[in-house]
């Protein structure tokens, strides 16, 4: 399709403004400056929202060139329902997390270059269709992520950066050797192979991939199946460290604790996502088999996830941590429907419809939990601030009494992230469990245990936090301020929006999820 | 063939040659009550318009010929390289421009030059004869450039210790290579193989491919016959070293590949995991992972950059041995794709390194803290080249690495070499330690007080600029180069 651009300038975007803030002199300026292009990121995500049109649900806005001809790496970005829904969250996410990096004042320019250039990263991820440059996004959103915590970080910063940066880089690796192993399976002699997500899909759902790579690859003698499951394992554990999936999260919590919490915000509202989306736009196209074969055990690790999660966030003191566990319970539920559907379903009434159901719900729950995690971290960022670094469960103590309007939205996000009816994270995890109970009903029916935990979790912290009797160390606890006010108001807003009417968004994703659904062969 | 005709074939080299002898000459005539600085501009500007007029003479007029059973081999392979060759020149001689190390600076400028010719014959030699002799004219141009800084006694250490690494490795070649004329009879590569062709790995031949692996893994510092390149590096004249890491490394890998790959075609043998066969690709895969882990690990300890960027230059050796192990078209395709960029990365680097030295006296990693605020300009360059050498994206030297990863992976039937790519990756993460660390001195890193912004001389700044920008550009589309030397290799193909 000839025409504008728009995807490139998407993610050429931020890459620019990343580029001309590093170089700016002083701290305003490249705050202002960054702001500036973060704003404009999100003016282009709505129009790109406002223009995508729904009712098609395949991709749009697609952009296709020759890069490196003789390894038949084309140039291919588009969007569907699940990669505009992204692009949006990026947008929404970024700047509420430049607004509240106020008091970075430390080599300022480059926070705000890196952030940007993080925001090039992730928009690149979500519209790239060819592993090629799919793969190069992916790696460049790592390192500014990197630099942000290793920077700018809390004082075990080191080793958390170390940590992350080496969790995430083996994912990677093993990514990129499983891919570089279907590229070589799928190379006629003498020319390329293919790279392409969407061509990967067609071999797969025409049973073309395995024979491909028996035919290429035999390794010790092992069937098409098995090497293809070989290979499996290794995209999988690209992705199932970036969400994570238990036992690959360690990473998680340090992280999450020790970055500066704007960027934080990032870590946990967008790049999270990258795991889940992987998932949807990459594993279930191209490995629809092996998911199948090993779904039950893929259940068993997201039921795993969903429930101990829940139970370590119940452990922990301190409320960055708290949510970070939270963080991995809630894309424990995506996970959940994303395996679940991973079967024919022949004893289940309306497979199809059941399938959309948790599919929809699982893109929901992403957009809401980036929307409602970003938003729980820079309310704890701003008690933080407020408490000069304290941020333990059992710092606090009755300070509804002195910040009234801080622990009534506080409370808000809380229990959109508990999901109570009417606020956002009810309805994603509600269409999870309404399509997953009947496709595995097992994983659900244990994974309510995790929901209960949940709960219990979050309301302990609004006891601990908010009620009993006053902390007397915090009764000059100043409330919000209007500027904060202001800022929180518009996530709060979207909560409720979403809770009440969610079809704003379903109406977007749904012909995608039924299109996929229907591509999808078991 | 006649002689009129062997002088076309040989004309790029011709004018090379002719060119130096014109810089020493107008030096020697009517630059020497000049100051160095004048001199150094006018002689350098006459050696770059004559790279120019070769590598013009090049793509102009394409030739394709073997003068003399292989002593001379023009086709637009070698053409390509020696246009990349004379690039790579001109771009040394620019950062040489402002240094002041020396008051001889026609001596210095012909002697790049006949090194430069040197390399070009080496390129383009399919004989045995030839690659020794354009080797060594090569070399001994080397050695005298290294030790160009008489006021340094570093240098002169590092020179003697390069001539004597450099002589006896020599004396290895040449005793490998006549045993391999005994062997076969011929010195033409391609007589070599024919020879050799089914006969068995004996004694005999294990000893002169050992033998011609130490002569040719001196020249691309591959570990265990690396232990000249850090001290050379370091006391070099960061312009000569510059050279010696770019348009040396380039020549040499290429002859390299080339001898191993057509000479001992029947002594090939096999790598693969779980399929050992004695013969050069094993051979060559041991020192390709030694290279890459003593490179890397040596290179996270070094104070001083000259020495950090020699111990990453052995590691890249590692990696684009990968390329040479693929024995295929694709890996002849990668190993060129990545010296040609590599080349022009590491000179950037050097590039900084001088100018870092020339305002700090020396190159410790100390003397670049805070190098962004002295020197915005440069520091962003520095930033390209590091990024690049630890093949992060989209540079030029992520794709080089993702390349030769993809010609080894594909090389061998069911991804046998792929034992080595995962090593290659991993080591290729080790690497991006040492090479942040130096951003971090650059970028972090408090400058010393009250230190003032550097001067940097606008050409070095524009030739350093100009390097950084063809390293994103070749990474961002490297299918142009790809298809250039694709294209070369496929007019090869019989």
């Amino acid at each position: 399709m000839s025409g504008f651009p728009i995807l490139s300038v998407l993610t050429l975007l931020p890459l620019l403004g990343g580029i001309m803030v590093v170089g700016l002199p002083d701290r305003k300026l490249a705050r202002s400056f960054a702001l500036g292009f973060s704003f404009l990121s999100l003016a282009q995500a709505l129009g790109l929202w406002h223009t995508f049109k729904a009712a098609n649900g395949g991709l749009q806005f697609v952009e296709r060139a020759d890069w490196i001809p003789s390894l038949g790496v084309q140039y291919f970005v588009g969007v569907d329902g699940l990669g505009l829904l992204m692009v949006l969250l990026t947008a929404i996410v970024v700047p509420l997390s430049l607004l509240v990096s106020g008091r970075v004042s430390e080599r300022a320019p480059l926070y705000h270059a890196l952030v940007l250039f993080l925001q090039a990263g992730l928009f690149g991820t979500f519209t790239a269709l060819n592993f090629f440059h799919w793969f190069l996004f992916w790696e460049l959103s790592l390192i500014p992520a990197f630099l942000l915590v290793r920077l700018w970080g809390g004082p075990q910063r080191a080793p958390a950066a170390t940590q992350f940066f080496i969790y995430t880089m083996v994912g990677s690796v093993a990514m990129l050797l499983a891919f570089l192993a279907i590229f070589l399976a799928t190379s006629k002699p003498g020319g390329a192979g293919v790279f392409d997500f969407i061509e990967l899909g067609k071999l797969a759902a025409r049973g073309a991939l395995n024979p491909a790579l028996a035919a290429k690859l035999g390794w010790f003698e092992l069937t098409g199946r098995q090497i293809a499951s070989v290979i499996f394992g290794g995209v999988l554990l690209g992705f199932a460290v970036k969400v994570p999936l238990m036992p690959f999260h360690t990473w998680l919590p340090a992280t999450y604790a020790e970055a500066p919490t704007p960027v934080t915000m990032l870590l946990t509202g967008v790049m999270s996502k990258m795991g889940v989306y992987g998932f949807l736009r990459i594993l279930l196209p191209i490995f629809p088999e092996q998911i199948q074969w090993l779904r039950t055990p893929l259940l068993a690790l997201a039921v795993v996830t969903i429930v101990f999660s829940a139970c370590a966030a119940f452990a922990q003191r301190d409320l960055k941590r708290i949510l970070a566990y939270s963080s991995i319970n809630h894309l424990g539920y995506c996970l959940l429907g994303v395996f679940a559907v991973a079967t024919a379903g022949a004893n289940v009434l309306a497979p199809a419809v059941e399938k959309a159901a948790a599919l929809n719900g699982v893109l929901l729950q992403m957009f809401n939990h980036g929307l409602t995690a970003a938003t729980l971290f820079m309310f704890v960022g701003f008690l933080e601030h407020r408490s000069g670094g304290l941020r333990g469960l059992n710092d606090f103590g009755g300070i509804r009494k002195v910040a009234p309007v801080f622990c009534g939205l506080m409370g808000i996000a809380l229990f959109s992230s508990l999901g109570l009816p009417g606020l956002n994270g009810f309805v994603g995890e509600f269409l999870i469990f309404k399509g997953v109970f009947p496709l595995a009903m097992c994983s659900a029916a244990l994974s309510v245990i995790g929901i209960l935990v949940t709960a219990i979790v979050i309301l302990t912290m609004l006891q601990r936090v908010f009620n009993g009797p006053l902390n007397e160390k915090w009764s000059k606890l100043p409330d919000l301020t209007l500027a904060e006010r202001a800022l929180v108001v518009i996530p709060i807003a979207l909560m409720f929006v979403l809770g009440l009417w969610p079809r704003l968004i379903l109406d977007v994703i749904n012909p995608t999820v039924v299109q996929m659904v229907e591509q999808l062969k078991f | 063939m006649n002689y009129s005709q062997l002088l076309k074939f040989a004309a790029p080299e011709t004018i090379v040659v002719l060119t130096a002898l014109a810089v020493l000459a107008v030096d020697l005539t009517s630059l020497r009550g000049l100051e160095p600085r004048l001199r150094f501009i006018i002689g350098g500007m006459l050696a770059c318009v004559g790279c120019a007029a070769a590598a013009v003479w090049m793509i102009v007029m394409p030739e394709q010929a073997n003068a003399f059973g292989g002593m001379l081999v023009v086709d637009p392979l070698t053409q390509l390289v020696k246009v990349a060759l004379l690039g790579l020149t001109v771009f040394t001689i620019l950062i040489s421009i402002e240094s002041n190390f020396t008051q001889h600076v026609g001596e210095y400028l012909a002697l790049i030059l006949l090194a430069t010719v040197g390399m070009m014959f080496l390129v383009s030699a399919e004989d045995l004869l030839m690659v020794f002799v354009s080797l060594e004219m090569t070399s001994l141009s080397l050695y005298i450039l290294t030790a160009f800084n008489k006021r340094n006694i570093k240098s002169a250490e590092a020179a003697l210790k390069y001539f004597l690494f450099g002589g006896m490795s020599a004396a290895f070649l040449l005793f490998g290579l006549s045993l391999i004329y005994g062997l076969s009879g011929a010195t033409n590569l391609g007589g070599i193989a024919a020879a050799l062709q089914g006969r068995k790995l004996d004694p005999l031949l294990v000893v002169a491919l050992v033998m011609v692996v130490i002569g040719f893994g001196f020249k691309v510092a591959a570990v265990p016959f690396h232990l000249w390149a850090p001290d050379a590096y370091e006391g070099a004249p960061t312009p000569s070293a510059a050279f010696i890491a770019s348009g040396s490394k380039v020549a040499s890998f290429f002859i390299f590949a080339k001898v191993m790959i057509i000479g001992f075609a029947g002594a090939t043998g096999s790598g693969a995991f779980g399929y050992y066969e004695s013969g050069w690709v094993p051979m060559i895969a041991i020192v390709a992972v030694l290279s890459m882990v003593l490179g890397n690990l040596g290179a996270i300890v070094q104070g001083n950059v000259k020495r950090l960027l020699a111990y990453s230059a052995i590691a890249h050796g590692g990696y684009a041995l990968l390329g040479m192990l693929a024995n295929s078209q694709q890996g002849v395709a990668a190993l060129v794709y990545y010296v040609i960029t590599y080349g022009m990365t590491t000179l950037g680097a050097f590039g900084v390194v001088a100018v870092v030295e020339q305002a700090t006296g020396d190159s410790k990693l100390s003397d670049l803290s805070g190098l962004c605020r002295r020197a915005p300009v440069v520091s962003v360059c520095m930033l390209v080249f590091m990024l690049s050498l630890a093949g992060i994206p989209p540079l030029a030297g992520f794709f080089g690495k993702f390349y030769v990863f993809l010609a080894a992976a594909a090389a061998v039937k069911n991804l046998g070499l792929l034992w080595l790519v995962v090593f290659a990756i991993a080591m290729s993460a080790v690497s991006l330690y040492y090479y942040l660390q130096v951003m971090k001195r650059i970028y972090i890193s408090d400058p010393p007080a009250g230190a003032p912004r550097m001067r940097v001389a606008w050409l070095t700044q524009a030739t350093l600029a100009v390097l950084a920008v063809s390293v994103v550009l070749l990474g961002c589309f490297p299918g142009w180069l790809v298809g250039l030397i694709e294209r070369a290799l496929a007019s090869l193909a019989p």
